[in-house]
């Protein structure tokens, strides 16, 4: 276009997302529960109980708080059961309450029995449980909110769960350093690590597809939440990796920057979501270019059966 | 992707739908009036907005149909004179109640849903408030109501001061099913707002297009009237006279569902690197 994008007076196209400073939030939350899930039952197997045991309390402790988070978004908390009338694949939202009952049901009871030790059969059903739900739930929320009409949400559909499920990864591993002593803490540690580096260069990757649409990761609240989040997770898992493994005191240092790193990441896709949903030119010009490459608009000129190209 | 009105069998009626054509739309917003007073839509608030004659705004839980004015300095007709004149757009907004429609899609607790008609209409007594649908739409129909809630008695536990719940444009459904047109159709002064079976209506457009376009109309276009296009057509389509992004709606615009399969696929991709990677933090550099 050459006389730039058109919209009308200036006012968005699509509406902003209502959600509310609790669903970046269980973002974290949700993440760090699903890979403490897994962390805890892979410690367990390859015999690192102490780590098995502080990932239990984590994660039992993130999918408590989580469900909390979610019914206090809700416009009508009271009617939250309303998630569980149906079971539908095409909303994963739905699915995603499935998962979170299940997964956050299992881990919590698990933690449970683990504390009072008793019932280790209906224990280990539940360490089955929490792990296999585990991953699901620390990656669906990217198709969560990739499953909108939000710009710069739906285009990076590919790169979201892939950056989540490294965000909560990270965080998993750095939570347990925090808990734990650093001897017994070499997994996590390398956990955080190297979910910090993945998603380092995950959100790269992203933001390269995402071309003009990326911007939104540069000004405004989303892009302070992202250089808070390269600032915190990188410094965090720098001091692990330099002195974690000797020094207790840099080992709870790092871990509580590298979770307060993932935090901001969370907020920062947040607000790139309402930052890209807020300007039109976002919305309108991607469909306008494709629009002229499939040759003029989707808007019907003139009826195909009256120009005789149908076909 | 959508739960089709084929899914109600016997009890599916004819798709019916609106058909707008803006050539003829005075812009006196009786169709706003008459749908804020049948659907008893509280009222929210008067602003001025200093767009042309619009003080709505936009489509929202309080405004399911709304005008949109552009005033532009554009010849009406492409074979006139060329003199460029004030030439004002008007356009009644309203909810497209898509073939393939992604609020419908992603509601999680199945409030919104397919009626016999085919349109998309949201159950307020199952509706709680996730929000989901808000940014799904791509056309950004629909959104939250935060006015004070009208239920006498709050619930004991968890209850919120505002409605909360979300809200948009039902095509009536409660005349439809007593056998009447929608109020903003029945009251439209010009015919610019038409209702009936969505074939018909196809027709009819198709059969006005033409006849704009033979009079040299400048920038006649029809707007969601294709079964093909990346929602399936509209329940409700239009007949603008510019680009639809000129009226504030998306030049094409896909359902977010579309890309579902490929994303959940990614994402079950995603999940099992994410459980291989985290046990395998166990083998690497276990020296330690």
């Amino acid at each position: 276009m050459t006389d730039g994008v058109r919209s009308y007076y200036g006012h968005p196209v699509i509406k902003e997302p209502t959600w509310t400073w609790e669903i970046p939030c269980y973002f974290f939350t949700g993440g760090l529960a699903g890979a403490s899930a897994v962390l805890s039952t892979a410690s367990k197997l390859f015999g690192n109980e102490k780590l098995s045991r502080v990932a239990l309390y984590v994660g039992a402790t993130a999918d408590a708080v989580s469900p909390g988070l979610l019914i206090s978004d809700l416009g009508r908390p009271e009617r939250f059961h309303h998630m569980l009338r149906v079971f539908k694949v095409t909303s994963p939202m739905n699915v995603g309450s499935w998962v979170l009952l299940v997964s956050g049901g299992a881990s919590s009871t698990q933690a449970l029995l683990e504390l009072l030790g008793v019932l280790k059969p209906v224990k280990i059903a539940a360490e089955v449980a929490s792990t296999v739900f585990g991953p699901p739930l620390a990656t669906y929320t990217g198709v969560l909110i990739a499953d909108t009409a939000v710009p710069v949400w739906h285009e990076a559909r590919r790169e979201l769960p892939w950056l989540f499920g490294a965000s909560a990864a990270a965080s998993a591993g750095a939570a347990a350093c925090v808990f734990l002593d650093p001897a017994d803490a070499g997994p996590a540690r390398r956990l955080a690590i190297g979910g910090v580096a993945a998603e380092g260069g995950l959100m790269r990757a992203m933001e390269l597809r995402l071309g003009e649409v990326g911007e939104v990761y540069q000004y405004g609240a989303a892009g302070s939440f992202a250089r808070a989040a390269k600032g915190l997770a990188g410094a965090g898992a720098a001091l692990l990796a330099l002195r974690g493994r000797r020094s207790r005191a840099a080992a709870v240092v790092g871990g509580a920057l590298v979770c307060a790193g993932e935090l901001c990441l969370r907020w920062s896709v947040y607000k790139a979501g309402i930052q890209s949903a807020r300007d039109p030119k976002y919305t309108v010009q991607p469909q306008r270019e494709r629009a002229s490459r499939n040759g003029g608009s989707k808007a019907t000129t003139l009826p195909a059966a009256r120009t005789g190209s149908a076909g | 992707m959508s739960s089709g009105i084929a899914e109600w069998a016997d009890e599916a009626k004819t798709r019916v739908g609106f058909f707008t054509d803006t050539s003829v739309c005075i812009g006196c917003k009786a169709c706003e009036v008459a749908c804020k007073e049948w659907n008893l839509i509280p009222q929210d608030g008067q602003d001025f907005l200093a767009r042309s004659y619009d003080n709505t705004g936009e489509l929202n839980g309080e405004t399911w149909r709304h005008v949109a004015f552009i005033e532009q300095e554009k010849p009406l007709h492409t074979n006139g004179d060329g003199t460029t004149g004030l030439r004002w757009l008007m356009e009644s907004d309203v909810c497209k109640h898509c073939t393939h429609a992604a609020c419908l899609d992603v509601c999680p607790t199945g409030s919104l849903f397919r009626t016999e008609f085919g349109t998309v209409v949201v159950q307020e007594d199952i509706c709680n408030g996730c929000g989901y649908c808000v940014p799904a739409c791509p056309f950004g129909v629909l959104d939250k109501r935060h006015l004070p809630a009208t239920t006498d008695k709050p619930p004991l536990f968890l209850g919120k001061k505002e409605d909360g719940r979300v809200w948009k444009c039902t095509l009536c459904y409660d005349r439809l099913r007593g056998g009447h047109e929608p109020a903003c159709a029945k009251a439209c002064p010009t015919k610019s707002i038409q209702f009936g079976p969505l074939d018909e209506l196809r027709e009819r457009a198709d059969a006005r297009l033409e006849k704009l376009q033979d009079e040299g109309w400048n920038g006649a276009q029809l707007y969601l009237r294709d079964p093909d296009d990346g929602i399936g057509g509209g329940g409700a389509f239009f007949l603008l006279l510019d680009d639809p992004e000129v009226y504030g709606l998306p030049p094409d615009p896909v359902v977010t569902t579309s890309h579902l399969g490929a994303m959940w696929t990614n994402m079950a991709a995603a999940a099992a690197v994410f459980a291989v990677g985290i046990a395998g933090t166990f083998l690497w550099g276990s020296h330690d």
